[in-house]
């Protein structure tokens, strides 16, 4: 699987990795090469691990009571599982976007602040700066530049999901993970984050969990599709939609099931 | 059709009933108290030192001495219910022995108040000689109030969203950064909801300071957290039962009932304001 994305450099690398909730397990031996700069798609019916899968990128699932991790998962040659893994510093090279737009309930301003403060900048101009080019870079500017004061929490669910893009940018990722982030929106606010993630992959690596073929579609350069915790196939976006190699990801894709 | 309707009206009323019930009998008792505590109500009778064991003169020392033992309850109680609570809730995996801890914590809060007072005599009068002082009465009504607070801060942290956590997180924050800055704050308001339940009791409760830091009657001020104070519950308990013309000083029983109530409102006033005006900073 991993040969059809030689002309692109590889950002992160999973080896043989299986993943159990306690005594069940959710992942199954799962491989895969997901490339820089470019979009990931990971789709699947509810259940797949697909979620599952994209937190253990960001160790997201460390948090949650008895799980356990089996195999490798490198980003940049090196692994995140590894022994000498610095949890936080792996948290700030790869941003999370929840399904769940979630704010703090405090200014726009100190929601964007909230990351760069963490890592030490304390700087007035510089931390204005940041705020500013982030909301740039999440198409929020123009709506909010007038009210950076105001309440987070006052913004529409559109306007809280890019902040909370915003607000993963601020501290400089390389890769960005997206949980189903448009799911709770309407078809609107979701073209609005369809494009951003159009323009984001010049400088970023994501990697998206949408339940939206559609979407999936339109945003992505590659497509993987999980079934039951297993990879069933992964590969170009454009061959997973036209001419997939397995029979359960074309049934899943023409609606089939799931 | 009609016989249901009836039921249910019925019903109603009979709630609606029991409602007015206790608000009657808590109205009453609030009335009596401010009829016949306002007229012993005076400048003198509130800043001035009693006379022959109470009959006459003022409870200043007494009001003093119930702020103090409050004052140094919460100082303790507060810091050490909510890191026990913050442990409890983010850190302890949950486990058969957090389980036993919380049960224990519950049960404390059922303790009769009189144990507290013969544990605090027991440990920081006896064991650590601390002698009969506010620092004994204050670690003993903490001891006392604790359950309360740790229960109350435990829900009000529970309260605060997993995302809010998983956010933070999520951009490199360490889980001390997290519950600092994104979950501690917003469970404020509901710690300050246990923080007045506690005052409530501390100021009222007669039993656990009788043993460990009250005197019913002293020359000075205290001057030091090893000294002894007076406090007006205990004020009140020796002026109802103990005096030889208990009968002939009612107005004085009243008028101390009173403060005890008014310092207690007075104090829960405080407590509500705070948390008015952190949950207005932080709404969701």
């Amino acid at each position: 699987m991993a040969e059809i994305l030689t002309e692109d450099k590889n950002k992160v690398h999973v080896e043989n990795m299986n993943f159990y909730y306690g005594a069940v397990q959710a992942l199954f031996d799962i491989n895969m090469d997901i490339a820089e700069k470019k979009v990931t798609a990971f789709i699947g019916p509810s259940g797949c691990g697909k979620s599952t899968f994209l937190r253990t990128l960001n160790r997201m699932n460390d948090i949650i009571d008895g799980t356990r991790i089996e195999g490798k998962v490198l980003i940049d040659g090196s692994d995140i599982y590894g022994p000498m893994t610095d949890v936080v510093g792996l948290r700030k090279k790869v941003g999370m976007i929840f399904q769940k737009s979630n704010p703090f309930p405090k200014s726009i301003y100190d929601n964007i602040a909230y990351g760069p403060r963490l890592h030490g900048v304390k700087d007035k101009n510089k931390l204005m700066e940041i705020v500013e080019s982030c909301l740039v870079k999440s198409a929020l500017w123009d709506e909010v530049k007038d009210r950076l004061d105001k309440s987070a929490m006052g913004l529409s669910g559109g306007q809280q999901q890019r902040l909370c893009i915003a607000r993963a940018l601020a501290i400089n990722p390389e890769v960005v993970l997206m949980d189903e982030p448009a799911s709770a929106l309407d078809p609107k606010s979701t073209l609005k984050i369809e494009d951003l993630v159009n323009e984001l992959k010049k400088d970023y690596t994501i990697i998206i969990v949408t339940h939206n073929m559609q979407q999936a579609g339109r945003v992505s350069d590659y497509t993987a599709f999980f079934y039951e915790g297993h990879l069933v196939e992964f590969g170009a976006t454009g061959q997973i939609f036209t001419k997939p190699n397995q029979k359960q990801t074309e049934d899943y894709i023409t609606g089939r099931f799931g | 059709m009609g016989s249901k309707r009836t039921g249910e009206k019925l019903i109603y009323w009979i709630m609606r009933g029991i409602t007015y019930l206790v608000v009657i009998f808590i109205a009453y008792i609030l009335i009596d108290i401010l009829l016949n505590g306002l007229p012993a109500i005076s400048w003198e009778f509130l800043t001035g030192d009693p006379k022959k064991s109470g009959a006459e003169g003022g409870i200043f020392p007494a009001i003093l001495g119930t702020l103090f033992l409050v004052i140094g309850t919460i100082l303790v109680a507060l810091p050490l219910g909510m890191f026990s609570a913050i442990y409890l809730t983010e850190y302890a995996k949950q486990s058969k022995f957090t389980q036993t801890i919380r049960m224990a914590i519950v049960t404390l809060a059922g303790v009769p108040s009189i144990v507290f007072g013969l544990f605090g005599l027991g440990l920081f009068v006896v064991a650590l000689d601390f002698g009969s002082s506010m620092l004994a009465g204050s670690l003993t009504l903490a001891c006392m109030i604790l359950p309360t607070i740790i229960v109350a801060s435990e829900e009000a942290l529970k309260a605060v969203p997993k995302y809010m956590r998983e956010g933070s997180l999520a951009l490199g924050a360490t889980k001390w950064e997290t519950i600092y800055k994104n979950v501690l704050p917003y469970a404020l308001p509901g710690m300050l909801t246990g923080a007045i339940l506690g005052i409530g009791r501390a100021a009222g409760e007669t039993a656990p300071i009788l043993l460990t830091a009250a005197a019913f009657f002293l020359p000075e001020l205290p001057s030091s957290v090893y000294d002894q104070v007076m406090a007006l519950p205990y004020h009140l308990y020796i002026l109802a039962t103990q005096h030889p013309e208990a009968q002939k000083i009612l107005p004085m029983q009243y008028g101390t009932a009173l403060v005890l109530l008014f310092l207690v409102i007075g104090l829960n006033f405080v407590a509500i304001v705070l948390r008015i005006k952190v949950r207005k900073k932080y709404k969701w």
